[in-house]
């Protein structure tokens, strides 16, 4: 089993994710940068449950997507609030919390 | 272990499961016919806008194509059925306490005391979805009579409506959007009755569940439109908690009758199982109680069927295809595919009344009775699909399964003509309300008008029509005539023909007072009407020539005028006689039950005729006017009629009962009773506790606070101030600079973690 391949593959989607989260200013863009961090685990959970032949991990991914479906229909509910009231998207826009 | 094809081989221990492996190419390759459908709703939805019509010209070729395919693997099944000589796939049990010494274990089943001569065995085709562990998921084709014939019917339901809709919709802002789910409607349904497993079938049945709330609010710009889709889809979630549940306890049920596996959603399995007597009643009552919650919702019985009437609210060919082949009847049909667990679990034979029967009659009458008082045509038709619903589930829950079927089967046609019908009119004179915008129809639209009448006289019975037939069979399935012989059901379900009787008559007066109103009288609407174009009277002369003959395929048995050959020839080829179908027993049909049936369908066309023909009409010339009812009828002389006239039109109050009474009752109390907890208890002991805190307070206060804990506080407060500054100023407040500290954190601690371990 090439289990490096997958971890390489998932370790260069989570950095693309990373990165995507820290540097995009759509939120859109932002949320699916969320969704290619997740994916990148959940590439990890499967590549190691199937070298090791168990289902642990095949289940887990099963979750994660679940959750992760959820938690973009609220974020994306959240982007389209805020751009009803605020005309933009831009996340850099939004600093109501500065202290 | 677990794949069947290895256990073909022992035959000598295992329990038929009255299936096999063998049988022609289209039997084993079925799901050719709901992919047809499939691929045609994802080449319109890719492909439709490009197309010169909108993609309806690919949705009616491949749809199309699968219902010639359904004829091919009709005529097929009915070589299959007559002449296969193959080998019955076997199943090793697990020895139970209550069987045999044996593995066989099945010897007081009755599967065992009424082996057929030559069974129909199903044509079983499956592959492995994925495994998990030792559990192995299949997905598959289960080609059987009552499949084969809901292919046909729903195919060609579905290809007439494609037709029908090139016109309806014509100009539609959505036309291609609604052919793609049309498609999908019916290829999810044709996926459900090849269903292999209870997997697949649940898969399907939410899918037909998707399409139906898709296609409902079709129009949902408008308010009403997408909150009549919700509450179809809300209520089926009800009843799909309940087929979730079911196919749970049927999977570990069956799982405690196989050596070495947990569970199994083999439909076959679990009906030649559960017909053998290997798994415990308790279990299949419960199992079929969860089930029945799935056929209220989706099938619109009684408690569940407040979502049907509200479904009007889509277009008319998708009411047509919800009501006459796709959407509802798949509540009737999964009965009728777990037909081994229901029997089972209600104890249907040899008894006397039982759930299903009992909410398929309540079903029946209630649903009869709102036809009455409905002004929008499509209602009365809605309420009277429900009627008729009920009928079938009742006629299943007396054990009368081939009627139910073969009534399913008639009704596919007439429904679906009748509701193309409405369309057309309501397409003519642009409303649905036969009192303000109908009435006397029958001279400008003369196609209209005689399908529906021929379509209407095959809903109320009368012979020699399609809708006669299968009631008759309905009625004699239920065992409760004694008279002049004619017995012989599963059971003495007298109660049940008194229902079926009295929804007969009812059946007859409301379809006559929905034509008077519609095609009688004078115009009341507005504009001149006009008849609709050949793409919609096609169809409507089409289905309503079934409706006229599809009652001779399965003529009684001892019919005088036809040779032996041709009678019963629906039971003969859809009703499996096969292991995993439980033996019940025919009712002998009886002249005098049908000839009962037909005086009293002709009483309540009789009686209806005479309100509206005679006495509506001759009111309607005497006031000038084209007038819906009496001025002075029964409701405005008599208060107990108006409350009873209230009654019918609020519904029965169900749904003030679910939002009103259940939802608002449920909010109400609880939040009166927390509030009063609130104010009394909690506030109490707030307020106790506050009062002695404050004289305690007082106390500590001079000592102790101004002193000792100021100077503290007041020290701290000042380096927190000055490090709050400080830190100010990395709260940038957005959400990228949290997340780049957030990453920067986890990076600092992953490398800590590679230092340390």
């Amino acid at each position: 089993m090439l289990l490096n391949q997958f971890l390489l593959l998932a370790a260069a989607l989570f950095a693309i994710g990373v990165y995507g989260v820290l540097a995009r200013r759509n939120g859109v863009l932002v949320l699916m940068s969320i969704e290619l961090i997740l994916n990148a685990v959940n590439i990890n959970l499967v590549a190691f449950s199937a070298v090791r032949a168990t289902v642990g991990g095949e289940v887990f991914a099963l979750f994660i997507i679940a959750v992760a479906a959820a938690e973009v229909g609220v974020g994306l509910a959240m982007v389209l609030l805020l751009y009803r009231n605020r005309r933009s998207i831009d996340l850099t826009e939004i600093d109501q919390l500065r202290g | 272990m677990t794949d069947l094809l290895t256990l073909a081989a022992s035959t000598a221990t295992g329990l038929p499961l009255g299936i096999t492996e063998g049988g022609s190419w289209l039997l084993r390759n079925a799901w050719l016919i709901p992919a047809l459908p499939a691929l045609s709703f994802l080449g319109i939805l890719f492909f439709g806008k490009r197309m010169p019509r909108g993609g309806s010209e690919l949705g009616i070729a491949l749809v199309g194509l699968a219902f010639v395919l359904s004829l091919l693997t009709a005529a097929a099944w009915i070589d299959h059925r007559d002449n296969f000589e193959g080998e019955e796939v076997h199943r090793v049990v697990a020895v139970v306490e209550h069987g045999d010494e044996s593995a066989e274990g099945h010897g007081d089943g009755p599967a065992e005391a009424h082996a057929p001569a030559h069974p129909s065995l199903a044509v079983h085709n499956t592959v492995t979805w994925f495994e998990l562990n030792d559990v192995v998921f299949t997905v598959g084709t289960l080609v059987d009579g009552p499949a084969v014939m809901m292919m046909v019917v729903v195919s060609l339901v579905s290809l007439l409506v494609h037709v029908y809709s090139t016109e309806y919709v014509a100009g539609d802002r959505r036309y291609t959007h609604f052919f793609a789910f049309l498609s999908l409607f019916s290829a999810s349904m044709l996926l459900l009755v090849v269903s292999e497993n209870t997997l697949q079938l649940l898969v399907s049945w939410e899918l037909v569940g998707v399409c139906s709330f898709v296609l409902i609010g079709h129009w949902w710009e408008e308010k009403p439109n997408s909150d009549a889709a919700l509450k179809a889809f809300l209520t089926n979630r009800v009843g799909d908690m309940g087929l979730i549940v079911g196919v749970t306890i049927l999977f570990f049920t069956v799982g405690s009758a196989l050596p070495g596996q947990f569970g199994s959603f083999s439909i076959a399995e679990t009906n030649a199982l559960a017909g053998s007597g290997q798994l415990s009643h308790t279990a299949l009552l419960v199992a079929s109680c969860c089930l029945m919650a799935a056929v209220m919702s989706k099938s619109g019985q009684f408690l569940l069927h407040t979502w049907l009437p509200d479904a009007m609210a889509g277009p008319t060919p998708v009411s047509a295809l919800i009501h006459a082949a796709t959407m509802v009847v798949a509540g009737v049909f999964m009965i009728s595919r777990m037909y081994g667990v229901f029997f089972e679990g209600f104890s249907i034979g040899g008894s006397s009344i039982n759930l299903m029967a009992l909410i398929g009659g309540i079903t029946t009458l209630i649903g009869a009775c709102l036809a009455f008082v409905q002004r929008d045509i499509k209602k009365v038709l809605a309420y009277s699909t429900i009627s008729q619903l009920g009928y079938m589930v009742m006629a299943l829950g007396v054990g009368a399964w081939t009627a139910a079927l073969f009534h399913l089967f008639t009704h596919a046609f007439f429904k679906a003509c009748l509701f193309l019908g409405s369309g057309s009119a309501a397409h003519a004179v642009h409303s649905f309300d036969m009192k303000s915008d109908m009435g006397g129809l029958r001279k400008v639209m003369p196609h209209t008008y005689r399908t529906f009448v021929i379509g209407s006289i095959a809903l109320a019975g009368l012979p020699p029509l399609a809708g006669f037939w299968s009631k008759d069979e309905i009625l004699v399935g239920t065992g409760g005539w004694g008279l002049f012989g004619g017995t012989g059901g599963n059971g003495a379900y007298t109660f049940m023909l008194v229902m079926g009787v009295i929804t007969a008559a009812l059946t007859a007066a409301y379809m006559t007072r929905c034509i008077y109103l519609t095609f009688f009288g004078e115009f009341r609407g507005h504009g001149t009407p006009h008849e609709s174009g050949p793409r919609i009277t096609v169809p409507l002369w089409i289905l309503a020539g079934l409706a006229i003959v599809a009652g001779l395929l399965n003529l009684p048995k001892g019919f005088p005028l036809v040779p032996e050959s041709l009678q019963e020839r629906f039971g003969h080829y859809v009703e499996p006689v096969a292991a995993y179908f439980p033996s019940i027993s025919h009712g002998t049909p009886s002249w005098s039950l049908a000839i009962a049936s037909t005086l009293v369908v002709l009483s309540g066309i009789g009686v209806a005729g005479w309100y509206y023909f005679v006495k509506v009409e001759a009111a309607s010339k005497a006031a000038g006017e084209s007038l819906t009812e009496l001025p002075d009828g029964l409701t405005t002389k008599y208060p107990l009629a108006k409350m009873g006239h209230t009654f019918l039109v609020q519904k029965y109050y169900l749904d003030h009962l679910y939002t009103d009474v259940i939802a608002g009752g449920i909010k109400g109390p609880v939040a009166a009773a927390a509030y009063k907890i609130d104010q009394d208890v909690i506030d109490g002991v707030v307020n106790a506790a506050g009062e002695n805190a404050v004289k305690a307070g007082n106390l500590v206060y001079h000592r102790f606070d101004q002193l000792v804990v100021d100077g503290i506080v007041n020290a701290s407060g000042r380096a927190s101030f000055g490090a709050g500054g400080e830190l100010r100023k990395i709260q940038t407040g957005k959400v990228q600079d949290y997340a780049a500290i957030l990453f920067a954190a986890a990076m600092v601690l992953a490398g800590i973690l590679i230092v340390i371990v």
